[in-house]
């Protein structure tokens, strides 16, 4: 296809509503959203003690500039950028710092970690605030970057970089993710409503710094009133649009809402730049805007604590650093029948054991599930009822690669494309002899890229 | 309960993600199986009367037996209750002629499950469907007995050949398309009801155990082919709604090329497989032999479908079409 036709098709793609824009696969499992979904964000007050790992995005661990003993102030780093991709870290509490640890993180694996005792004093050093009609796309990635704003959509990737498209990729739209498909999360929801034009302003600001004309803002068709008040909001603003996507898992996949939204497809090992594209969290464009208007770093996590096992669920704002057991306490603590603590959600989100992880800046939710809500069905042999083909969002052929990969053929499982798996969960999911399909992929997906890895270095 | 410290006083479930289910499992998917075979069931009593619930009981219970048996030998776990064996006896029994002798059924229900499932490894690796190899043994066996078929109780047509399949392939007589709707015509004791077999079929679609895809080519597909020869010849050929009611068509639309184990798992080879079933129905009907080819139809197809799978893998996200 010539990038001719691909841009033309954008056109009537995005400008059409006379139909609900989805992909093809995918899943329903009940939203639960019920739960949270009416409920403003409450301010947690600070923690006396907080523990902020030095590895809260991807890419190389950012490097302390504070010691023990140091004294620091709200906003001030703590922790500087390291590498092209990496993000500086900036205290979310004035108060002293106790120590350098290895920490317990919410992504299952020890981390250094400042811990920092937080004192009564309410010292800010801000980063001064910059006019949003005036700032140059430099500025906007400067501050970005300076901010230590990582992707909230959960990958936590250095958005500065994902705002710095290589100069040979045409960029035509710039998407904002406000699809939230996991279920129990309310967080985006909340604020598209509560913050509708910081977060159309973060998105003017992200057009800004990759140079588009276009930008659209995909939302699931189960939030009709964030929908009407996007849709109000943007009416100034003609080149922005509101897209209303089918509710359907996973469509706040990146590759997913691509698809849904410009009609096109991100090939195997391409990044959206390479169809002329830029995707960023909701939660990623309320903090740009932050960080531009307001000159404030990174410093809280907003997120959603919910599921059947918490005696009280919130929308809440806290301090990054912030132990998970302090917020399950502030929600009224956990159930008798709770059974399953996850950060994240439910379909991607990651399995509690230390409940001293602190929140980091891409942690969008805590959910406490009961025996009744997680699976604990018992696994049969898998029957070929072709379910996992029929919903895998990137076709790939679910029940074939968790065999090869049990069977240890990984060369075989890179042939079919095991790689392409973005571990979505759908196919386990689905699968009625309940059979771990994913987390076979996975297994097989490291052993792949091991592989490849060795490849490369021959 | 209260966490006051970093220790968890709960026990936890560690297990990756995902962390919910869509509560689909394999022994409820069969029992939806078992529950739209009933109205079939009930048309079999009505046109064929009470005694053929004793031929279908007896399949049920040789296979279940069998099965345990197998199991028990094997020293594997016992998996009688997840309602595949009922299945097979159930579609094994519903495909035999009325008043089909018992000790036989017997036999065919052993077979079923032992040659037919089992001897694969059990549910999920047998390559055929087993109530099909069931009857197809007892197609070898006794050749005559299975061809031999009662005309239902409510019969008031004069026809005198057995079955609207039969009647045509030796006589040149069709069938009118309301009795064999209804069920009112020769056949196996579930095949004969269109109506008994739409019901239990749809119900199944609509609740997500049956794929509509392979239901939908292998109609398609009959409509197709017989289409074409009616038209170019409606004397010598019978019509497409003929041949879609007659014999064991649509049972085996439904309920056997569906057979999860036994389909391909990928939605183009679905559509594959169901044209495939119908274009060997329609040669085997019409120019074969034997007046019916549903069962060797489905066999047949049955044998290729780790080559379907194969040549309709789906295109991969975002790869070159």
């Amino acid at each position: 296809m010539s990038s001719n036709a691909v841009y033309s098709k954008i056109e009537i793609d995005m400008f059409s509503f006379n139909h609900t824009k989805t992909f093809k696969g995918g899943i329903h499992p009940s939203d639960q959203k019920v739960l949270t979904e009416n409920l403003s964000f409450e301010v947690m007050p600070n923690p006396k003690q907080i523990t902020i790992p030095l590895t809260q995005h991807l890419g190389k661990p950012a490097k302390p500039i504070v010691k023990k003993g140091s004294e620091v102030k709200v906003g001030e780093i703590i922790a500087e950028q390291n590498g092209f991709i990496s993000s500086p870290i900036h205290s979310p509490v004035a108060g002293k710092v106790l120590k350098i640890i290895a920490s317990a993180t919410v992504i299952g694996f020890p981390k250094d970690a400042i811990v920092i005792e937080s004192s009564e004093a309410n010292e800010h050093v801000l980063m001064s605030p910059l006019d949003p009609e005036t700032v140059t796309p430099q500025e906007i990635r400067d501050r970005v970057r300076d901010a230590g704003i990582v992707g909230q959509g959960g990958a936590a990737f250095p958005t500065y970089v994902k705002l710095s498209p290589p100069p040979d990729k045409k960029i035509d739209v710039a998407i904002l993710n406000g699809c939230e498909c996991e279920p129990y999360l309310t967080r985006d929801y909340r604020y598209m409503l509560e913050r509708t034009d910081d977060l159309i302003s973060g998105l003017r600001l992200i057009m800004k710094a990759v140079g588009v004309e276009k930008g659209a803002i995909g939302v699931e068709d189960n939030k009709p009133e964030a929908i009407n008040k996007l849709k109000k909001a943007v009416k100034k603003h003609s080149n922005i649009s509101v897209e209303v996507l089918k509710t359907k898992y996973p469509q706040g996949a990146e590759k997913m809402l691509i698809k849904a939204v410009t009609g096109k497809e991100v090939p195997p090992g391409k990044l959206p730049f390479d169809v002329g594209v830029v995707i960023q969290n909701i939660g990623t464009a309320i903090a740009i805007n932050d960080a531009v208007v307001k000159g404030e770093p990174q410093l809280t996590a907003a997120l959603t604590v919910s599921g059947l096992g918490i005696n009280k669920p919130k929308n809440l704002i806290v301090p990054i650093g912030t132990p998970l057991a302090e917020i399950l306490d502030y929600c009224g603590g956990v159930k008798e029948n709770a059974a399953k603590v996850i950060v994240g959600g439910p379909m991607m989100g990651v399995a509690q054991y230390d409940f001293s992880a602190p929140v980091m800046k891409a942690t969008s939710g805590i959910l406490v599930l009961t025996e009744d809500e997680v699976n604990d069905h018992e696994e049969t042999p898998c029957l070929r009822c072709g379910k996992c083909v029929d919903a895998c969002p990137l076709n790939l052929t679910p029940t074939k690669l968790a065999r090869l990969s049990s069977l240890e053929k990984f060369e075989e499982a890179e042939q079919l494309g095991i790689t392409v798996c973005m571990e979505c969960g759908t196919c386990t999911y689905t699968c009625p002899a309940n059979i771990p399909l994913v987390q076979w992929i996975r297994f097989g997906k490291q052993k792949v890229m091991a592989l490849q890895r060795e490849r490369q270095t021959i | 309960m209260e966490i006051t410290t970093a220790n968890p006083t709960f026990k936890l479930e560690l297990t990756s993600s995902p962390h919910v289910h869509s509560r689909w499992s394999t022994k409820q998917a069969m029992w939806f199986v078992v529950l739209a075979l009933i109205p079939a069931l009930i048309s079999a009593v009505i046109f064929f009367g009470p005694y053929q619930l004793l031929i279908i009981l007896t399949s049920v219970l040789f296979c279940a037996a069998t099965e345990f048996a197998v199991k028990k030998i094997r020293k594997r776990k016992i998996t009688v209750d997840d309602g595949s064996a009922i299945i097979t006896g159930l579609l094994l029994g519903l495909i035999l002629p009325p008043n089909f002798s018992l000790s036989s059924t017997a036999i065919g229900a052993v077979f079923a499950i032992a040659i037919g499932k089992e001897i694969f490894g059990g549910l999920g690796y047998n390559i055929f469907n087993p109530a099909l190899i069931g009857r197809a043994f007892l197609q070898a066996a006794f050749p005559v007995a299975i061809t031999t078929w009662t005309q239902p109780s409510y019969a008031v047509d004069t026809v005198t050949s057995a079955t609207p399949l039969a009647a045509f392939k030796f006589d040149k007589v069709v069938t009118s398309i309301e009795p064999m709707f209804l069920g009112n015509v020769g056949g196996s004791l579930g095949e004969t009801s269109a109506l008994a077999i739409l019901i239990g079929g749809i119900f199944l679609i609509i609740i997500g155990v049956v794929n509509y895809r392979i239901p939908l080519a292998m109609i398609l597909g009959m409509i197709l082919f017989a289409g074409i020869f009616w038209i170019i010849d409606p004397v010598k050929y019978p019509n497409p709604l003929f041949q879609l009611f007659a014999g064991g068509f649509l049972f085996g639309t439904f309920f056997m090329a569906t057979d999860w184990v036994t389909s391909p798992i990928t939605s183009k080879g679905m559509w594959v497989f169901g044209f495939g079933i119908a274009l060997l129905v329609f040669l085997i009907r019409v120019f074969g032999g034997l007046p019916e080819g549903v069962m060797y139809a489905i066999l047949i197809m049955n044998s290729i479908v780790p080559i379907i799978n194969r040549y309709t893998r789906p295109r991969i996200f975002g790869e070159a079409k």
